[in-house]
C-alpha cells in the first residue's frame, strides 16, 4: 500500500449528513469526476490521518441498500463490492448513519458490515437527534454492531479527530472475512429494530419542528400556493439578479477585446481572437450568474429538506401525463440549462419516467433562449401595457415559456403512452427532515457548479466556437467580389443548401445561416444574425445596435413568429444531445429526441407562419 | 378484527401493518418499501395527503422517517386501527 493512500468510502442513506461530513473531512480540497462509464458524480477528496499519513476519501452516491433500484445506488454498490471497471475498492469504509433515523439506517449499516471491509461507523447527527428527544449510546452499537463508533456533528466539525484516529486503527488492522451468511432483507430489519432498541436509552416527544412546517408546507391547498410563489420568485431572481453581474461579464469581456485589437495588427490572428475565441466563448460564460443564481435556489430548497415536499406537491400533476413528482426536480433544473437536468434525472428509479423525463427536458426554456427571445421580441412586439402592469412584451415571453412547458406534457404524455409504454411512473420517497442550511456547504456546491460550467465553457463550447468562426471565415471572398465573406464561407454555402428546406415555414437565408452555429449553442444565433447583417453596417457598434431595427425592417411579422417557435421546440444544443447519448448510453434514445423535437419545431414553426400570413401579418 | 387499506385510513390516525399484498406493487417499488423499513409489522401513522381533489399522494410516519406513496401502493398495504 506504499506509495498510493489509502482510499475510504463513505457510505450512506440518503439523508444520513454524508456529504456534509465529507466537506468536514476534505474541506475545500475535492476533485469532481464521474465514475468511469457511467456519468453519476464522483467526488474524491484528501485528509489526513492523525498520524500524518494522507488517505484519499470517496463520498458513495446515497443509497438504502446493496440491491440497487437507481443508477446512483448501482454505483455504490459496485465500488463497495470492488465491482466497477476502472475504480479500485476502497480499503475501508465509513458508514454514516443518521442518529435520529438509527432503526433505519442500520439496515443498510448492517448489510455492509458483512461485505469484508475494515469498517468505522460515524452516528451523525447527535445534535440533531437529541433536540428530538433521543438519546442513544454509541458504546452499546458499538458492541451490537461489533464494529467502532463514532458520535459525529459534522456541521460542527464535533467528533471528526475521534473518527480519523479510529479509522487509522481500523486501516491497520487485517481485512475481516467477508460474511457469506448474510441475512434477507426482513431479517436485517428485525435485527436493526432490535439493535436500535437496545441503543437507544431514552425517548422522548421532541419538538416536532417539521411536523408542523409540512402542515403548512403540504396542505392540500395552500401547499400548492407556496410552491408556486417559490418558484415565481425564483425565475424573478434568476432574471433580476443577473442583470448586473451579467453586464460586468460582458464589459469584462468587450474591455479584453478592446485590447486585443489595440495591441494586435488587423488580420487573421486578431479576428480569430476577438470574433472567434472572446465573442464565443463570452457568449456563454454570461450565462453563468444566471446558472448559479437557479442553483443557489436548488441547492437551498434540497438542503432544507423541501425539494421532496415539492415533488409531493406535484406528483399528481405529473402523473396526469404519466410522470410523477420525481421528475419535477430535473425539469425545473432544465429552465437553467437541460444539462444538469438531463443530470438529475438519475435519482428517478423508474427507467422508464426516467427516459421520458431525459426526452422532455430539452423543452423546458433554458436560460440560452433568452437572447433570442428578447432579441426578436424586442424587435417585433411593441412595449405596449395591455393591461395594468400587464405589458405585451413579457406577456410575449411569458407564452413562450408556457408554450415549451405544454409542449413538454404533451410530449411526455404520447411518449409514456406509445414509446416507453409505462403507466404512471411511481412515486415512492423519504422526506428528510427539515434543517438549516449551512452556508459554507452550500457555497462549496455552487463552487463546484460553476466550476464544471466554466470548464466546459472553456473545452466544447470553445472548440464548437472555433469550428463556426472558420465555417464562417474560410474560404476567403476573393478581393474586389461582391459577395460578403459570410455568403461566400462554407457556412454560407451549407445554408444555400438548407434554405429550400426552411423557406417553406418563411425563414429566409439568414436564418438558415444563423441555425447552423446555433446547434453548438441557441444563443449564437443572435450572434451569427449580428455577424450576417455587421457587412452592411459601417462600424460594428452600430450594427449591434440596431440589429433589432435591421431585423424588424428586413423580417415580416409571421417570419419572426415563426422563429420564435421554432426556438421552442428545436434541439439546437449539441452538449444536450452529446449528455442525452452519455445518460442512456448509445445513439437510439438521442436520435429519437434530436428528430422529434425538430418535426415539432418544423411544424410549430410552420402552423405559425401560415396562420400569422392568414391573418396578413 | 377487520384490516383496513392504509389509503382509506383517516388523516393522524394510527395503525400496525398486518399484510402486504407484494404481488400488487411492482418489483422496484416494493424493494424501496422494504428498504424504508415499511413492512408487516410496523407502525404507521398517517400523516398527510397530497391535493385537494385527488388526496394522492400521501405522507406516512415510519418509525422515525416520513415516507411519500401513492395511493395506489398504499391500498396494497392493510392495516389494524390501533385503539
Amino acid at each position: 500500500m506504499s506509495g498510493t493512500p489509502p482510499l475510504v468510502a463513505l457510505v450512506g442513506n440518503p439523508n444520513s449528513g454524508k456529504s456534509s461530513l465529507f466537506n468536514a473531512l476534505t474541506g475545500a480540497r475535492q476533485k469532481i469526476a464521474n465514475y468511469p462509464g457511467v456519468t453519476v458524480e464522483r467526488k474524491s477528496g484528501r485528509a489526513a490521518l492523525p498520524d500524518g499519513r494522507p488517505v484519499e476519501l470517496l463520498d458513495l452516491p446515497g443509497a438504502y441498500s446493496l440491491q440497487p433500484d437507481s443508477l446512483d445506488e448501482a454505483v455504490t454498490r459496485d465500488v463497495v463490492l470492488g465491482k466497477l471497471q476502472g475504480q479500485r475498492r476502497p480499503d475501508a469504509l465509513v458508514i454514516v448513519v443518521d442518529a435520529g433515523n438509527l432503526d433505519n439506517h442500520l439496515r443498510f449499516a448492517i448489510e455492509l458490515i458483512g461485505q469484508g471491509l475494515p469498517v468505522v461507523v460515524a452516528l451523525n447527527m447527535v445534535d440533531l437527534a437529541e433536540r428530538d428527544g433521543l438519546e442513544i449510546d454509541p458504546a452499546i452499537l458499538s458492541a451490537e454492531l461489533g464494529v467502532p463508533v463514532v458520535s459525529t456533528v459534522a456541521v460542527r466539525k464535533r467528533g471528526l479527530e475521534r473518527l480519523l484516529s479510529v479509522l487509522s486503527e481500523a486501516l491497520s488492522k487485517p481485512r475481516p472475512e467477508q460474511d457469506h451468511a448474510l441475512e434477507n432483507q426482513k431479517q436485517i430489519t428485525e435485527r436493526a429494530h432490535r439493535i436500535a432498541k437496545r441503543a437507544i436509552l431514552s425517548e422522548t416527544q421532541g419538538r416536532q419542528w417539521t411536523r408542523r412546517l409540512d402542515a403548512v408546507l403540504l396542505h392540500p391547498v395552500g401547499g400548492v400556493a407556496i410552491l408556486l410563489m417559490l418558484l415565481f420568485v425564483m425565475f424573478q431572481a434568476v432574471y433580476g439578479w443577473s442583470e448586473a453581474p451579467i453586464g460586468w461579464i460582458e464589459s469584462g469581456f468587450a474591455a479584453l477585446s478592446d485590447v486585443i485589437n489595440r495591441q494586435l495588427p488587423a488580420g487573421i490572428l486578431r479576428s480569430f481572437l476577438t470574433d472567434g475565441v472572446i465573442a464565443g466563448v463570452g457568449s456563454v460564460v454570461v450565462f453563468l450568474p444566471q446558472i448559479l443564481i437557479l442553483f443557489l435556489f436548488i441547492l437551498l430548497l434540497e438542503a432544507t429538506g423541501y425539494m421532496t415536499r415539492a415533488a409531493f406537491v406535484m406528483d399528481r400533476m405529473m402523473a396526469a401525463v404519466g410522470l410523477s413528482g420525481h421528475s419535477f426536480i430535473p425539469l425545473l433544473s432544465s429552465f437553467a440549462c437541460a444539462i444538469p437536468g438531463i443530470m438529475a434525472t438519475r435519482s428517478i428509479m423508474d427507467q422508464k419516467e426516467r427516459l421520458a423525463t431525459i426526452l422532455i427536458a430539452p423543452l423546458m426554456t433554458c436560460s440560452a433562449r433568452l437572447p433570442v427571445y428578447t432579441l426578436i421580441i424586442g424587435a417585433f412586439i411593441p412595449a405596449q401595457n395591455i393591461g395594468p402592469g400587464i405589458g405585451l412584451q413579457g406577456l410575449v415571453l411569458f407564452g413562450l415559456y408556457l408554450f415549451g412547458i405544454v409542449g413538454a406534457m404533451l410530449a411526455a404524455a404520447v411518449i409514456q403512452r406509445f414509446v416507453t409504454k409505462s403507466r404512471s411512473g411511481s412515486f415512492l420517497i423519504e422526506m428528510p427532515r427539515y434543517q438549516l442550511p449551512r452556508f459554507s456547504d452550500i457555497a462549496l456546491s455552487l463552487w463546484q457548479r460553476a466550476w464544471v460550467f466554466l470548464r466546459r465553457a472553456g473545452t466544447i463550447i470553445f472548440a464548437a466556437t472555433v469550428i463556426l468562426w472558420a465555417l464562417l471565415n474560410f474560404p476567403k471572398v476573393p478581393m474586389g467580389d461582391a459577395q460578403s465573406q459570410v455568403e461566400y464561407s462554407i457556412a454560407g454555402r451549407i445554408a444555400d443548401g438548407l434554405e429550400p428546406i426552411v423557406r417553406p415555414i418563411g425563414f429566409n437565408h439568414d436564418i438558415a445561416l444563423a441555425l447552423i452555429p446555433a446547434m453548438a449553442a441557441r444563443e449564437v444565433a443572435v450572434s451569427a444574425l449580428g455577424t450576417a447583417y455587421a457587412v452592411d453596417a459601417e462600424d460594428e457598434e452600430k450594427a449591434a445596435m440596431s440589429l433589432g431595427s435591421q431585423l424588424s425592417a428586413k423580417w415580416s411579422l409571421a417570419t419572426a413568429l415563426a422563429f420564435l417557435a421554432w426556438f421552442v421546440f428545436a434541439p439546437q444544443c449539441i452538449s444536450t444531445i452529446a449528455v442525452t447519448r452519455r445518460e442512456t448510453n448509445g445513439w437510439r434514445w438521442p436520435a429519437f429526441m434530436v428528430i422529434y423535437l425538430f418535426a415539432l419545431a418544423y411544424i410549430a414553426a410552420g402552423i405559425t407562419y401560415w396562420t400569422a400570413v392568414s391573418f396578413g401579418l | 378484527m377487520t384490516s383496513v387499506q392504509l389509503d382509506h385510513l383517516l388523516l393522524n390516525s394510527h395503525a400496525q401493518v398486518r399484510s402486504i399484498n407484494w404481488a400488487a406493487i411492482p418489483e422496484n417499488e416494493g424493494h424501496r418499501l422494504r428498504s424504508l423499513g415499511l413492512e408487516e409489522g410496523v407502525e404507521v401513522e398517517v400523516l398527510h395527503k397530497g391535493m385537494l381533489l385527488w388526496r394522492d399522494p400521501i405522507a406516512v410516519r415510519v418509525g422515525r422517517m416520513r415516507i411519500a406513496m401513492r395511493r395506489k401502493v398504499a391500498s396494497a398495504i392493510f392495516c389494524e386501527l390501533s385503539e
